[in-house]
């Protein structure tokens, strides 16, 4: 529909003007492009737009397993009202935002120290950036059986150390609602610091030597440097492994249900496995709608924001 | 101390044999070998998991009770290698997870080609036939690659329900597909804007048109990012789990669907080196794509991340 | 006996096979001015990063200030260094640029100011000193640049191309900046580049360097008019020298389509014994029309080819002897293609080289 639309409006637009050296006459180059990208169309705006409206009207619903749209199916904003006193939702936000800052810091900071050794005109380099990176290359499913297995505390770590003569060691993070959380931190780290490190390592090796050569007539210490001089100048490697933590943070969901299901209790509960929960065994799509609305929420302040500092960008560089 | 005398310019080739002279002499610094230290240690710690994957499939069940995790079998059995492709049980079925590798294996490759073939068009489109609106709907399409997939996941399930295709093979091809264009479009989108213009407008002065020019002309010339972008779509095909449980249905069950089924199943005793078999089992593959693709595989990642 | 500014001994360097530098020496001044001038891969950079002690050289020996440094940290050898992409830190103001290794050695506060001040007075940049990098043009960046080699209050100073990224504009208004700077300051300074209008004008002394070895290390005038192989003598000036193919045979050069030139005015630096394969090179200034012409101990009549008008002078090639030539003449003289003219020179104030060594004769 809305590429027809397009396409007619570009036609009929044009038509009067064609002969003249006005506008540009429509052409069948430009049909065929709009042809081509049909796909794109339908998903542009068939999923990336009217599915989230769908969403959000429905959060606004007392649908249960199907869409219900009848004139008292609306409740306002009761979903919401609901969802931010339901227990299991406040648990998996707090858990968002703990789970998120804690494996973002850890995997920046250790990713960037990987690369800065990596850095350091290593030998067999390519084997250690292969180790580094293998486990990005396997789901996120698979590396949280393997955690849980290796964290088991009858088989795992414990079990091990314990049977060493340690007999009071305790390492079994899954199976204490406090600590559970940290499994998933570890495991999320083993599986995504490559990646930090790679992107990282391209940035190191961005910078203009010279700028190391001015350092070291300088005598500025190679710590400092790295710190000080060199880390500033990665902006864009930071930034893209940055977003690219947040995206996956977000998004994380098979880590849960592969390690720990959301438990103990409800203590690994996050906002992407509690939508899911709602649109299928929970029946309550209202609900959920309204959980998935929120989580839209921090994603389009940070575009927003985003936008607008590169148009910022722009009119600083245009001034100058 | 210099002298001056010993400064003079040296007449003929006579030597100054004073103070150091040639490289400086390079000793094992405790710094260098502190790096070693680390990276191995780093190593180690990446490594440890797969150590544990492999003897624990090749142990015995009694075996894995009686010893710890790391120390290798002291009976190496394929057993449960066998058992994890063939009998294992996921409720009720018992056929291992050689079903769920077949459905992997279709939908990783109808979806990589799919996905790839419409990405290819939008990114030529989008960078040479830039028709009204175009630039909305790439905007609309990159904000697709931060929605979190939740809260599209619904409409969709309704919508290719509408259509009868929800819980088929067609269904979660389109899902892949879908999902899959936000970031192999931009990835086309910013190699073919990076070709010379020259290149599109001489092609035009000789007359080709939309279809010629992409696929006489941008097609041959982008094997290297079609490379890139295979790499990405096989592995994150493969490696999907939501979408396989949502959209998938029982007959096109991926792999690591299977998989998860079979380690979280509770009938019986839990065998747990059957369940690392098979965790084996189906990282083998994207594993296989990574240490093949070696360098292409960064590159992939990298290009996958410039989202931003 | 003056003590020596910087001296090399016998310097070497290798990357694994390739010989970089092979057995150089060079002693520099106080106060000199020296150009390292050479084409790319000359190893010239390569040489000052020796000298900034930012390569470990494979053998030979560096001083200082009298100092052996061959093993010295570069911020300890007394040295500041400027580099062609400026290398300011990105993300500090030009004041912070220029104090920032003064801080991290630990200098008191009020030291790095004055010294920060002083650099800002010389190079005019106080008013600068607050911004950042970006906002700078290429010309201030380069200054802010060697303020911070300034700054360290050093006597030796390394430029590493640093005028390469500049627009022609510019980069002749800072060269007679750092000119300027020179005769102030009196520092010894070593300055690479591949620019000989550069090494021309600000040079005491030029090194040209061929595959890590110094060809020829004179004052400007001797590296133009005397140079001491063919290398030097073609890699110098714009348009490059004529050459003309030939046997030298006492005071008679025959060109090989049997054109006799006479020698006699040539001032040999070695004596040609007997009759030798020989190439003579004459620039194109040298090059006179008409009546000067018919004054010089070899004139002939040409006919013009393309005459390339340059605004202050005029460029024409023709053929003497079977060779091209080009010639440079004042704009005032009108010239034409297909016109006949009458064309002679000096051979004195040539330079005639041995084909077989290479090296002037």
């Amino acid at each position: 529909m809305a590429q027809l639309a397009t396409a007619k409006e570009d036609g009929a637009a044009a038509r009067p003007a064609a002969g003249s050296s006005g506008r540009k006459p429509f052409r069948l180059s430009t049909l065929m492009s709009i042809v081509g990208t049909m796909p794109m169309i339908a998903t542009a705006v068939g999923v990336f737009f009217i599915c989230i409206i769908y969403s959000f009207v429905l959060s606004f619903t007392n649908s249960r397993i199907f869409p219900a749209f009848g004139a008292d199916n609306f409740v306002g904003t009761d979903q919401y009202a609901r969802l931010w006193s339901t227990g299991r939702w406040l648990v998996s936000v707090n858990n968002i935002w703990f789970f998120g800052l804690l494996s973002i810091v850890a995997n920046m900071t250790a990713g960037y120290l990987l690369a800065v050794f990596m850095d350091q005109r290593i030998k067999q380099e390519d084997l250690f950036r292969s180790i580094f990176l293998y486990p990005f290359a396997m789901s996120l499913v698979i590396t949280g059986l393997v955690w849980r297995w290796i964290l088991d505390p009858n088989y795992g770590i414990q079990a091990t150390v314990r049977g060493w003569g340690f007999e009071d060691f305790a390492f079994a993070p899954l199976v204490n609602s406090g600590t559970a959380i940290y499994g998933l931190v570890v495991a999320g780290i083993w599986n995504g610091v490559g990646v930090t490190m790679a992107i990282m390592l391209a940035g190191l090796r961005g910078v203009d030597g010279e700028i190391w050569k001015a350092a070291k007539i300088d005598g500025i210490p190679t710590w400092k440097t790295y710190l000080f001089i060199v880390l500033p100048m990665m902006k864009g490697a930071l930034l893209t492994a940055f977003i690219l933590q947040c995206v996956g943070v977000v998004r994380v969901y098979d880590l849960i249900v592969a390690m720990t299901q959301g438990g103990p209790g409800i203590s690994t509960q996050m906002p992407a496995v509690f939508v899911i929960q709602h649109i299928t065994d929970r029946s309550n799509v209202g609900l959920g709608m309204a959980a998935a609305t929120m989580m839209l929420l921090p994603v389009i302040v940070l575009l927003g924001l985003q936008v607008f500092v590169q148009w910022r960008a722009n009119r600083v560089k245009e001034n100058a | 101390m210099m002298t001056t005398e010993a400064l003079a310019p040296s007449a003929g080739t006579s030597r100054i044999e004073d103070g150091p002279r040639g490289a400086k002499p390079r000793t094992l610094t405790l710094s260098r070998v502190g790096v070693y230290v680390f990276l191995i240690l780093a190593a180690l710690f990446f490594l440890m998991p797969l150590w544990v994957m492999v003897v624990t499939s090749l142990k015995s069940m009694p075996e894995i009770q009686l010893r710890h995790i790391f120390q290798w079998p002291q009976q190496i059995t394929f057993e449960p290698w066998l058992k994890a492709w063939d009998t294992a049980c996921t409720g009720r079925d018992c056929n291992g997870l050689k079903p769920g590798f077949l459905n992997s294996v279709k939908i990783t490759l109808v979806g990589t080609t799919v996905s790839i073939i419409i990405a290819a068009l939008n990114g030529y489109a989008l960078s040479f036939w830039k028709y009204k609106g175009a630039n909305i709907l790439f905007g609309l399409l990159v904000f697709g690659a931060f929605v979190p997939y939740q809260v599209v996941i619904y409409p969709l399930i309704i919508g290719l329900r509408e259509i009868g295709l929800f819980g088929t093979f067609p269904g979660i091809i389109i899902i892949h597909t879908i999902f899959g264009m936000p970031i192999l479009t931009l990835l086309f989108r910013n190699f073919f804007a990076a070709l010379p213009p020259e290149l599109f407008k001489a092609a035009r002065v000789d007359g080709a048109g939309f279809w010629q020019i992409f696929f006489q002309i941008m097609v041959p010339m982008a094997v290297p990012i079609t490379i890139v972008a295979v790499i990405l779509q096989v592995t994150g095909i493969w490696n999907d789990f939501l979408f396989g449980t949502v959209f998938a249905g029982r007959e096109n069950m991926p792999m690591t669907v299977q998989l998860n089924n079979i380690v979280q199943t509770t009938t019986g005793v839990r065998e747990y080196n059957v369940h690392m078999a098979a965790t084996i089992l189906t990282a083998a593959v994207p594993l296989a794509v990574y240490f093949i693709s070696g360098k292409w595989f960064v590159r992939g990642i990298a290009a996958g991340a410039v989202k931003g | 006996m003056t003590q020596h500014s910087v001296s090399i001994r016998d310097l070497s360097l290798n990357f694994g096979n390739v010989k970089v530098l092979q057995h150089l020496d060079l002693d520099i001044a106080q106060g000199e001015f020296i150009v390292l001038l050479g084409p790319s891969g000359c190893g010239k950079s390569t040489l000052l990063n020796c000298i900034a002690g930012l390569l470990d050289v494979s053998d030979g020996q560096i001083f200082i200030g009298g100092k052996n440094v061959t093993w010295e940290e570069p911020k300890d050898r007394g040295i500041g260094m400027v580099f062609q992409s400026y290398a300011l830190y990105p993300q500090m103001t030009v004041e912070r640029n220029l104090s920032f290794g003064l801080r991290v050695a630990g200098m008191k506060k009020e030291e790095i100011d004055k010294r920060v001040n002083r650099a800002a007075e010389i190079l005019q940049i106080e008013p600068l000193l607050q911004r950042k990098p970006v906002e700078l043009s290429g010309g201030q960046r380069q200054r802010v640049a060697i303020g911070r080699a300034l700054v360290r209050d050093v006597d030796v100073f390394l430029f590493d191309e640093p005028l390469s990224n500049l627009d022609a504009k510019l980069r002749s208004d800072l060269r007679v900046e750092i000119k300027r700077l020179h005769q102030r300051l009196k520092n010894t300074m070593i300055y690479v580049t591949h620019d000989q209008i550069e090494a021309l004008t600000l040079a005491d002394r030029i090194a040209v360097m061929k595959n890590g070895v110094i060809q020829q290390l004179a004052d400007p005038h001797t590296i133009y008019n005397k140079p001491v192989n063919l290398y030097v003598a073609g890699f110098i000036g714009s348009p490059s020298m004529n050459m003309f193919q030939g046997t030298l045979n006492g005071n008679v050069f025959t060109t090989e389509d049997g054109t006799a030139i006479p020698v006699g005015t040539y001032q040999f630096t070695t004596p040609a014994a007997g009759s030798t394969k020989a190439v003579l090179g004459v620039r194109p200034e040298h090059i006179l029309l008409g009546d000067d012409a018919r004054a010089m101990p070899f004139n002939t009549e040409v006919e013009i080819e393309i005459v390339e008008p340059m605004g202050s002078d005029t460029l024409a090639w023709t053929k003497i002897a079977g060779h091209s030539v080009t010639f440079r003449c004042n704009s005032d003289v009108l010239i034409e293609t297909g016109q006949k003219i009458v064309v002679g020179f000096d051979p004195g104030r040539g330079s005639i080289f041995s084909t077989e060594t290479t090296n002037r004769l």
